[in-house]
């Protein structure tokens, strides 16, 4: 980029817009402010409040040292809202995948109807969280519950006694999963259909003539290329899985008895509704580790591609 | 078993686990649809079969939606903060994308990982203290407040989709400009630009789809009703006390989902490239 051809001598005027070394840092100059604004200040923010006796009542800068987090982590509540989360991540993320590698090895194939299929498959991840929980909600209902009016009506369920599926811990505990595998699994359909077709036809070839069967062609050729996009897509999933408050939120508000709290859900209860911000904080707080260790993951994801 | 047999069985199989899959997915959108177009006394009927209608279909939950509750509001709440914050996005997005793909040595690559990562810092670990930051500035209970906060999340996306484009363009083209007399920003304004129209057009689209799914943000900061976006005055504002309107819910979801869906199944090939940082074509 030194070696533009010309030196000419320009007017005055133009001198600024024609070095490329200040126009590159300009240019990016409010993105990273943005960012630095917005992201990294409040997390800094996040941290203070987490050392502070900081509430909306009285908001006073008080520094604690850890007792949040002891006070915290002694919680019983916290404890089970920590189990709860991974149970979530862990149990939708497998769900997930093996909806997902079922749905694209269906969806590759050619087929009539193929892309109305697709585009129905790819519904749930599309259309906004809090709208399709909504439809959960009301499929769950105490009453007028569809799935309990189907087991009725094959005679799996007695009338008398119906499924709560919102109101049991146990059954929360599954609805909540299921809704989280719903949201998520198109988006690992589609990247296993992206990553099966970027598998080179003739590699394939060659590995059959060769005498590669199914199994050896699955997992010694075609696993090892998209792994990285794999691994990509379940980092993704797995963050906004683990990192989700809404489906929670809306559909058992964390309850029967904090049955189904998750980090975010607990910490919009503590900080927000009761508004002791420095125990919301601390709870968020807890996300970190995690997310750090989904970075570093990514980052070597990425730098693995360029080379 | 003849061959044409087993191969009719196989296909039936095939078509049965299609149908399967796509009814998993579907059936919340169809569930919808039939609640928001049944009567209630159809829809609090235990004895009656739920999956059709047992009496005639009804319009009156969506008429109630439009004509008595502040549905409308929100929807132009939802389409106002996209547009500002599509605008901001571009703003900031564009040149910031630009300028990584053209600084050279493994600087602009770095820098760029580095503002798509915070692509992964979730609204759960931010909006205890953006609550605080908002209601200092006095923007709670405003819409404007979402306008500040959501391009947190479109910014470091749309930028690193735009990066990628950029440096699909070859650098000959801005050069050929340059001698030709153009300045710096000259040549990227008259020639990169116009060959960008896609990759904008992706931007818009994602921008817009990104800030209207999002939830925890408008929860925590909005709290007044006319100032909600769709997806939070659904959820919040159609229950009163412990009465739900379902009719009315699932004619709302579904309306302000049917757009976001099919801009997504659209775009949606872009959206994948971008995620995974284009190791996919």
């Amino acid at each position: 980029m030194t070696a533009l051809a010309v030196d000419a001598p320009r007017p005055k005027s133009r001198f600024l817009l024609d070095r490329q070394e200040i126009i590159g840092p300009l240019f990016i100059a409010p993105a990273i402010l943005y960012v630095l604004v917005l992201v990294a200040m409040p997390f800094l923010l996040a941290i203070y409040y987490a050392v502070s006796a900081y509430t909306i009542f009285d908001p006073t800068y008080r520094f604690v040292g850890l007792k949040n987090f002891t006070d915290v982590i002694a919680s019983e509540v916290f404890r089970r809202t920590l189990i709860n989360t991974f149970v979530f991540t862990i149990g939708a993320q497998v769900i997930g995948l093996v909806l997902g590698k079922f749905g694209a090895m269906l969806l590759m194939q050619e087929f009539r109807g193929r892309g109305i299929a697709r585009a129905l498959v790819v519904l749930p991840w599309a259309v906004p969280v809090s709208l399709a929980t909504l439809a959960w909600q009301w499929m769950f209902d105490s009453l007028y519950s569809v799935i309990n009016w189907t087991m009725i009506a094959v005679g799996l369920m007695d009338p008398a006694e119906p499924w709560q599926w919102l109101g049991q811990q146990d059954l929360a505990m599954v609805a909540v999963t299921v809704v989280h595998a719903w949201r998520l699994f198109p988006f690992a359909v589609v990247i296993f259909i992206a990553g099966f077709t970027s598998v080179p036809k003739d590699v394939l070839d060659a590995a059959t003539i060769d005498g590669a069967g199914f199994w050896r062609r699955n997992y010694q050729i075609i696993l090892p290329i998209i792994m990285p996009i794999a691994v990509i897509a379940l980092i993704f999933g797995t963050v906004f899985t683990f990192t989700d408050l809404s489906v929670v939120y809306l559909l058992t508000r964390g309850g029967p008895m904090n049955g189904t709290q998750v980090l975010g859900s607990l910490a919009f209860q503590v900080g927000i509704l009761s508004g002791d911000v420095a125990h919301g904080a601390v709870i968020c707080l807890f996300l970190f580790p995690f997310l750090l260790v989904a970075v570093i993951f990514l980052l070597r994801m990425l730098r693995r591609r360029e080379i | 078993m003849t061959a044409l047999a087993r191969r009719i069985a196989a296909s039936g199989s095939f078509y049965a686990a299609v149908v399967v899959l796509v009814t998993f997915s579907a059936f919340p959108f169809y569930w919808m649809l039939i609640t928001s177009l049944k009567t209630d006394g159809d829809l609090y009927n235990l004895d009656s079969n739920p999956y059709w209608f047992n009496a005639a279909p009804t319009l009156a939950h969506i008429e109630y939606l439009f004509t008595d509750t502040l549905f409308v509001r929100w929807l132009i709440n939802t389409a106002l903060i996209g547009l500002c914050v599509v605008a901001i996005t571009l703003v900031v997005a564009v040149p910031a994308g630009y300028s990584l793909a053209r600084t050279p040595g493994r600087g602009g690559e770095t820098l760029g990982i580095g503002i798509f990562l915070t692509y992964l810092v979730p609204p759960t670990l931010l909006f205890l203290p953006l609550s605080r930051v908002i209601s200092g500035l006095g923007l709670q209970d405003s819409l404007w407040s979402l306008v500040l906060v959501y391009p947190t999340f479109t910014i470091p996306f749309c930028t690193w989709l735009l990066m990628g484009f950029f440096k699909s363009i070859p650098r000959e083209i801005e050069e050929a400009a340059i001698v030709d007399g153009c300045t710096v920003v000259g040549a990227f304004v008259k020639t990169v630009l116009p060959l960008s129209v896609p990759a904008i057009l992706t931007v818009v689209i994602f921008a817009f789809t990104l800030s209207m799914q999002e939830f925890v943000y408008a929860l925590t900061f909005i709290s007044t009703s006319d100032e909600k976006p769709v997806t939070l005055g659904v959820a919040t504002d159609l229950i009163r006390g412990d009465v739900f309107y379902w009719g009315e819910l699932m004619g709302a979801a579904l309306i302000a989902s049917v757009p976001v869906a099919i801009a997504y199944n659209l775009f949606l090939d872009r959206f994948i490239s971008g995620i995974t940082g284009g190791a996919v074509k």
